[in-house]
């Protein structure tokens, strides 16, 4: 499995040179956001594909484009470490799976999709409902089960959704999503919108039966799914090549075509995600294998060392992170200076710091919360105690 | 007494409604009339709209008492006569017709028709989009329909078997039942789940099972159970136009049924139960096909002199304890009979949900009449051993009035 291995000195002249830039020593340096100019650059390790086309591994970002991804990188981080010490701090309970190391794959999906095309993912997905316009307020509020987050505090860490944003969920059990995915892209299709829906499952998930009949029904209807497969090479504890006969998620699709990307390479996932939207709107669907690495264990329960290596931890952290890749790049282009970076993640600690606060602030939900949202409202349907003497539940 | 009033007035959402002549032409007229409110309030200190009227309309059905069918006029009847499920397939039509959401997922449902015959004609209709044949493959087509229902989509999965679904229950149980109070109100799953289950004809083990009992506890998902054409029709349109994931169990025995149902359109209430013969010695309650091996028994225990309410509760999930609780503090005594197994069954729930609110009413323990704790056999009279005969009911009704 080729990994990437971005040199790592820090000398600007070694690193990913732009194919065709226009730097003059005037221009540059521009913080602001409407710095519109093209700026292409190639993938550290090109497409890998199956039954189809790679995509040209030349991709077109604007300035303004990489500083928001390294900007929406270092709130994801910031907010997976914050939520690590919450966690420890026992305000958050039960199950917490940190999605650190993988940023590159939520916020280059992001840069190719509209809000019209819908998401839906496993537990992981703290960083993707943020990329999918959650708030950091939403986001702690929901993991410290208060009402202002944004299932009201009664799903968790494992059940966040954005409705209006096309953002649907966050599910607990591993592979159930993949056919509701298929499900939307029905939908989507039947609606006649011209959107896609990126479903999204682990390495674990890909051994799912009902992956594979989804799969096959997606394909049968030509449904503008797109399977991706977040390959961080765990699933839970167990390595890939113990759980897999077949490592190469994205060739398991047989039939279906498949194209392996690095995914901690933003631009990459970019390029891949806008490849594959064009692909499922008019063959049907694609599978999208994102070679990716968490730097936590599997959640806040697992060390993350035991079936792994510290050296192997730090060794991604040092040649692969998506972030130091980002603004090994920013730094190359002279988009910002190292000091201005460094205050961009001053600002996103606070802004994270603040939300906590916020979200410590916000109120529990109250007991009647208990018994809404059990039905949707109907004929006359509605929830119980178990002491139907003592507790009522009012339809709201 | 407030409190069984008080657990009574909980489910009288449509005491301003007619069971019969539950005319909803259009949704809007019905969210306006739920806007009112007052219904829908549970008030503690047990006041209840009194609708002990709707107690005395008898409802026609196929297995008519000889009192009832004298009454029938060789006038022309209004109505036309049809198998349930062909009207089965009368609802579902309509509600295509009324909805261009609304589309149809299964096995063999569409080129095929059906393998009951429920869907049949409607491909060539509506075209392959609205009506689906799917691999088999339940778990995963269930949790499309689920992910589709999300969007705002009102499919219609069909199970071959109720049986099958037992590959589904995961998508059943936690997507479909769950998403609406994990997402915090955010989703809405109207799917309808329906297929035919229970005790057929020497059909084996594994394709004799009632699911109800296993989906009871589910949060979040309603279950309805048809018997006959006229409530078959009705049901199956209330069930598409809920915002609530709905199972409709159907039994494999029923679908040639022939029933007079209305021309005109009607959906029955999916929390009400079917008052189907009023009486003043003994309430009993059944649903589905058990609903016809007590009628055949109320005959017999009417020539012995005997006077025995039967309700078909339809609603299995959430019950309708208002009708029920009527019913016992008039009659006193319960008898319930079902196809579900002993343990666990939906027949177990009801014995404690009329414990818990209406021990007051009852003058000696309910029974409960369930199928044998056994898989089905496939030989003929074993497999009739397994579910209750309609001898059974007499002698338990007698049991009770002693």
């Amino acid at each position: 499995m080729a990994l990437a291995h971005v040199a790592s000195s820090t000398s600007r002249s070694n690193l990913l040179r732009p194919i065709s830039a226009i730097v003059s020593p005037n221009l540059r340096r521009q913080l602001s956001t409407d710095d519109t100019r093209t700026l292409t650059i190639e993938t550290s390790v090109p497409f890998t594909s199956h039954q189809c086309e790679s995509p040209s591994r030349s991709v077109d970002t604007t300035p303004s484009e990489l500083l928001s991804f390294f900007r929406d990188m270092a709130t994801m981080r910031r907010m997976e470490i914050a939520a690590d010490s919450l966690y420890k701090a026992k305000l958050i309970r039960g199950f917490c799976h940190l999605y650190d190391g993988q940023e590159a794959v939520a916020v280059g999906m992001e840069s190719a999709i509209t809000k019209k095309d819908s998401i839906i993912t496993a537990y992981r997905d703290h960083c993707t409902f943020l990329g999918r316009g959650g708030t950091l307020l939403q986001v702690f509020s929901e993991l410290m089960g208060r009402i202002d987050g944004c299932s009201k505090g009664k799903g968790g860490s494992m059940h966040f959704y954005k409705k209006d944003s096309g953002f649907y969920g966050g599910h607990g059990i591993v592979g159930a999503q993949v056919p509701l995915g298929c499900g939307l892209a029905f939908a989507q299709k039947y609606k006649k919108d011209g959107t896609v829906t990126f479903a999204l499952y682990g390495d674990g998930a890909a051994n799912q039966g009902q992956l594979f009949e989804a799969l096959n029904i997606s394909a049968l209807w030509d449904l503008p799914a797109i399977l991706v497969c977040e390959n961080n090479h765990y699933g839970m504890g167990t390595a890939e090549w113990r759980a897999a006969k077949s490592p190469a998620y994205y060739k398991r699709g047989d039939y279906v075509p498949g194209l392996k990307v690095d995914g901690m390479d933003a631009l990459a996932v970019k390029q891949a995600c806008k490849f594959a939207k064009e692909h499922a709107l008019k063959n049907g669907p694609i599978i999208l294998e994102m070679d990716t690495y968490r730097y936590h264990g599997h959640s806040m329960s697992d060390p993350g060392s035991t079936y792994r290596t510290r050296d192997e931890i730090s060794g991604v952290r040092q040649e692969r992170d998506p972030i130091e890749r980002v603004r090994k790049l920013i730094l190359s282009h002279d988009l910002a200076t190292e000091k201005e970076l460094k205050d961009t993640e001053k600002e996103v600690r606070k802004l994270v710091d603040d939300a906590i606060a916020q979200a410590k602030e916000s109120p529990m939900p109250e007991p009647h919360e208990l018994f809404t949202n059990v039905y949707a409202k109907g004929y006359g349907v509605e929830a119980f105690g178990a002491d139907r003497k003592e507790v009522r539940a009012v339809l709201p | 007494m407030a409190t069984i009033v008080g657990a009574a007035t909980a489910l009288s959402a449509s005491k301003s409604f007619d069971s019969r002549k539950l005319h909803l032409p259009s949704r809007g007229s019905l969210s306006v009339s739920e806007r009112k409110g007052s219904f829908l309030v549970v008030r503690s200190d047990g006041s209840v709209v009194h609708k002990a009227h709707r107690a005395q309309k008898l409802i026609t059905n196929a297995v008519a008492t000889k009192a009832d069918s004298s009454a029938a006029s060789t006038a022309p009847k209004p109505g036309h006569e049809l198998l349930l499920f062909e009207a089965l397939r009368e609802g579902l039509e309509e509600e295509m017709d009324r909805d261009p959401t609304v589309c149809v997922m299964g096995e063999d449902v569409g080129h095929y028709g059906g393998s009951y015959k429920v869907t049949k004609g409607l491909a060539t209709k509506y075209g392959d989009l609205r009506v689906l044949d799917t691999p088999i493959a339940e778990n995963s087509f269930t949790g499309m329909g689920i992910g589709a229902a999300m969007t705002g989509l009102r499919p219609i999965v069909e199970g071959m078997n109720m049986g099958f679904l037992l590959l589904a229950f995961n998508q059943i149980s936690n997507n479909c039942g769950m998403l609406h109070y994990t997402s915090g109100g955010q989703f809405k799953i109207p799917i309808v789940i329906r297929g035919p289950g229970g005790v057929g004809r020497q059909l084996g083990a594994e394709h004799s099972q009632r699911l109800e009992s296993y989906f009871q506890s589910i949060p979040g998902i309603q279950m309805v159970a048809c018997s006959t054409p006229y409530n078959a029709k009705g049901l199956m349109k209330a069930a598409i136009r809920s915002e609530n994931p709905v199972i409709l169990f159907e039994h494999v025995l029923l679908y040639n049924l022939k029933e007079r149902i209305p021309d005109e359109e009607y959906v029955c209430s999916l929390e009400e139960a079917e008052m189907v013969r009023p009486g003043e010695h003994v309430t009993i309650l059944t649903y589905s096909r058990m609903r016809y091996h007590v009628m055949q028994a109320a005959k017999t225990l009417v020539n012995k002199g005997y006077d025995p309410e039967v309700i078909d509760i339809r609603s299995l999930k959430p019950f309708d304890l208002h009708t029920i609780g009527n019913s016992v503090k008039k009659t006193h005594r319960v008898l319930i009979v079902e196809e579900c197994m002993r343990t666990g069954g939906i027949g177990a729930s009801l014995t404690a949900a009329i414990t818990e609110n209406f021990n007051d009413y009852l003058d000696a323990p309910i029974i409960c009449l369930s199928s044998q704790d056994v898989p089905t056999p496939y030989a003929g009279t074993l497999e009739e051993w397994t579910v209750v005969q309609p001898a059974q009911i007499v002698t338990a009704v007698e049991q009770l009035c002693q």
